[in-house]
C-alpha cells in the first residue's frame, strides 16, 4: 500500500496531480503498530477532508454550481458512470500506449545513445529541442500531421513520457561503475554480455525512476493534449468530460470526472513505486532498509 | 611478463609512473611493496592490459606456450583494490561471473564456485547480496572470483588489507599453498612489509612521485613457509632490510 498525502487535497485543485509528492514505500518487516499506522493515518486524514467539506457546503449553503458535497459528486459519479467510464478508458489507453512505447523506445534509444558518442553528439539537441518544447504548443501541428486525433494524442502523451526514461536511462548506462567495466573488460566479455550482465542492471534504478516520473506525466500529458486538441464527441477521453460539464454548469460531473482521473493517476504512481521497490529490494540503497 | 622503461602520465598531468622496469618470471611470486600513491595499483592495472602506457612497452607471454594439460580458463585473475562485486547479484552469482561470461552454465560452474568459496570461507553466503556482507568479506568474495577461473598470472591489489589479522594469516598460508601447488605467478601489491616478505619470492619496492621502483629484494628463504619461518631469524633480517627500503622511499619522496 502506497500512502499518498496529496491524495484528498487533490479533489480542489486538478493541477495538484502534476506534482506527486514521494510517496513513501514500507519495507516489508516492520513492527504491527507501524504498519497499522501508516495505513490508518492516512484514511483518517482522508475522511477528516471530506467531512471538513461536506460540513462547509451545508454549514454556508453553498449552491451545487459553485461547489457540491461530496454526496452529490458521489451520487454523480455512480449516475454517469456510464459516460464517465467510457471516457476514463479511452484517456487509459492513450495514457498506457504513450507509456508503453515511452519506454521501449526510451531505452532502446538510449542504448543507441550511449554506444557511440558520435550518435549522442547528432542526436541529443533534438532530444532536448522535443523536450522543452511545450507539447501544447506543438500538439496543433501534430494534429494537421497525423492520420487521426487518437494517433495525435497519442503522439503527444508519448513525447511528454519519453523523455524521462530516456534521459534517466542515459544516466545509468553511463553511471557503471568503472572498475566493473574494466572486470568485464578483462574476462573478455562481448559487448552484449556487458549490456545484459552490467550496464542493463546497473541502470535498473535510474529507469525506474524514470518510469515513475514518466507514468504520471503520460497521463497528464494525454489530458493536455486533449485539451488541446478540443475532441468531441462518443470517442473522447477525461478531458472532453470535464470541458463539456463546465459548459453545461454540471459541477457535480466535473467534479466526479476529476476525482477519477486524480485516482488513476494515483494509482499509476502507486503501481510504479510499487514496481520500482519489488524489483530493488534486495540491493539498492533507495529501498533496503537500514539497520543501524 | 615484462614492463620496459613505461611511464604513464595521466590527462590531468599527474606522473605516476616514470621510467619503470620489471621483469616477472613464470612461477615467481612478486610483492610491490610501496607507500601510497606511488602507482603500484597503476603497474597492476597495465599489467592486467587496463590502460594503455603513456610510452614504454608492455611484453605478454606467448599464450602459445600454454601446456596441454593446463585446465586455467583464463590468463589472468585480477583482484582489485576495491571489492568490485555487482551489487545486485548474490555471492554466488558474483563468483560465478567470470566463468558465465565463457559460457559455462549455473550447473557446470556450481562446483567449482562453491570450491572458491570455500576456500576463502564464504560458501555458507553463496545466497547473500554484497550489501550483507562485511567489507572483509566482500573482498573475500572478490578473491573467490578471482581463482575460479584457476588464472595462470594472479594480479592482485592489496587483497588482504581489509581483513583481520587471523583470516589474513589463514589467506596468506592458503594462498601459498596455491602458488606452490599450481605454479601460478602472482603479483602482488601490499603495504605491509611483514606480509611482503613472508610471502613473496621477489619484493619490488616502489617510491612516489614519480612512481618508479627504487629497490629489489630477493627473499630466498625455501617453501613450503609456515610459522617456522615467520619467527626465524632469517625473517627478521628480510623484514628490517625491506622495511629500510621503504623508509628510504617515503625520504625520496619527501626531498622532492
Ligand atoms: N584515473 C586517474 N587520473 C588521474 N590520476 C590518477 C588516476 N589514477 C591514479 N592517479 C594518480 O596516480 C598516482 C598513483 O596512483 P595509484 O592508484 O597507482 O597509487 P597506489 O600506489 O595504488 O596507492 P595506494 O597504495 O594508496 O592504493 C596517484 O598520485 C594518483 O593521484
Ligand atoms: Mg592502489
Amino acid at each position: 500500500m502506497t500512502s499518498i498525502d496529496q491524495g484528498p487535497a487533490a479533489a480542489h485543485a486538478a493541477q495538484e496531480t502534476a506534482h506527486p509528492e514521494p510517496a513513501l514505500v514500507p519495507a516489508p518487516s516492520m513492527p504491527v503498530t507501524e504498519r497499522v499506522l501508516r495505513v490508518a493515518i492516512p484514511l483518517v486524514m482522508l475522511a477528516g477532508l471530506i467531512g471538513l467539506w461536506a460540513w462547509y457546503v451545508a454549514a454556508y449553503n453553498i449552491p451545487k454550481y459553485i461547489l457540491p458535497g461530496p454526496d452529490l459528486v458521489l451520487q454523480s459519479l455512480i449516475k454517469d458512470w456510464p459516460i464517465l467510464g467510457t471516457a476514463l478508458l479511452v484517456t487509459l489507453k492513450i495514457t498506457f500506449a504513450a507509456l508503453g512505447i515511452a519506454l521501449v523506445g526510451g531505452v532502446a534509444l538510449a542504448i543507441l545513445l550511449t554506444s557511440s558518442k558520435w550518435v549522442e553528439l547528432a542526436l541529443s539537441p533534438y532530444m532536448v529541442i522535443l523536450q522543452v518544447t511545450p507539447v501544447v504548443a506543438i500538439a496543433p501541428l501534430i494534429l494537421i500531421y497525423a492520420p487521426s486525433t487518437q494517433s495525435a494524442l497519442l503522439i503527444c502523451a508519448w513525447i511528454v513520457a519519453f523523455f524521462p526514461v530516456l534521459s534517466n536511462t542515459t544516466q545509468g548506462l553511463k553511471s557503471t561503475d568503472h572498475n566493473l567495466l574494466n572486470l568485464f573488460e578483462l574476462y573478455g566479455a562481448s559487448r552484449w554480455q556487458t549490456m545484459i550482465h552490467l550496464k542493463l542492471p546497473a541502470a535498473l534504478p535510474y529507469f525506474l525512476a524514470g518510469l515513475r516520473i514518466a507514468g504520471g506525466l503520460a497521463l497528464i500529458a494525454a489530458v493536455v493534449a486533449e485539451f488541446a486538441a478540443g475532441s468531441a464527441g462518443a470517442g473522447s477521453g477525461l478531458a472532453f468530460r470535464l470541458l463539456e460539464s463546465q459548459y453545461r454548469l454540471n459541477i457535480p460531473r466535473l467534479f466526479a470526472a476529476l476525482i477519477l482521473l486524480c485516482g488513476t493517476g494515483v494509482v499509476i504512481y502507486g503501481a510504479t513505486s510499487l514496481i520500482s521497490h519489488l524489483a530493488l529490494r534486495r540491493w539498492h540503497e533507495s529501498a533496503i532498509r537500514r539497520e543501524n | 611478463m615484462r614492463l620496459e622503461h613505461v611511464s604513464k602520465t595521466f590527462s590531468n598531468g599527474t606522473i605516476a609512473l616514470k621510467d619503470m622496469s620489471l621483469t616477472i618470471g613464470a612461477g615467481e611470486f612478486i610483492s610491490l611493496l610501496g607507500p601510497s600513491g606511488c602507482g603500484k595499483s597503476t603497474a597492476l592495472r597495465m599489467l592486467a592490459g587496463l590502460g594503455e602506457p603513456s610510452s614504454g612497452k608492455i611484453v605478454w607471454p606467448d599464450p602459445a606456450e600454454k601446456s596441454a594439460s593446463d585446465k586455467s580458463e583464463g590468463e589472468i585473475g585480477f583482484v582489485f583494490q576495491e571489492p568490485t562485486l555487482m551489487p545486485w547479484a548474490t555471492v554466488f552469482k558474483n563468483v560465478w561471473l567470470p566463468l558465465r561470461l565463457k559460457g559455462i552454465s549455473q550447473a557446470a560452474a556450481r562446483p567449482r564456485v562453491m570450491e572458491a568459496l570455500e576456500m576463502v570461507g564464504l560458501d555458507k553466503f553463496a545466497d547473500s547480496y554484497p550489501r550483507e556482507l562485511s567489507g572483509g568479506m566482500k573482498m573475500r568474495v572478490s578473491i573467490a572470483r578471482a581463482l575460479v577461473t584457476r588464472p595462470r598470472i594472479l594480479l592482485m591489489d592489496e587483497p588482504f588489507a581489509a581483513l583481520d589479522e587471523i583470516t589474513r594469516q589463514k589467506l596468506n598460508d592458503d594462498l601459498l599453498r596455491l602458488w606452490e601447488q599450481f605454479g601460478w605467478t602472482i603479483v602482488f601489491v601490499t603495504h605491509s612489509v611483514f606480509e611482503s616478505v613472508y610471502l613473496s619470492s621477489r619484493i619490488v619496492v616502489m617510491a612516489a612521485r614519480p612512481g618508479r621502483v627504487i629497490d629489489e629484494i630477493d627473499v630466498d628463504a625455501p617453501h613450503p613457509r609456515g610459522i617456522g619461518f615467520r619467527t626465524s631469524q632469517a625473517y627478521g633480517d628480510y623484514c628490517r632490510r625491506a622495511s629500510e627500503s621503504l623508509l628510504s622511499a617515503i625520504g625520496a619522496a619527501d626531498h622532492l
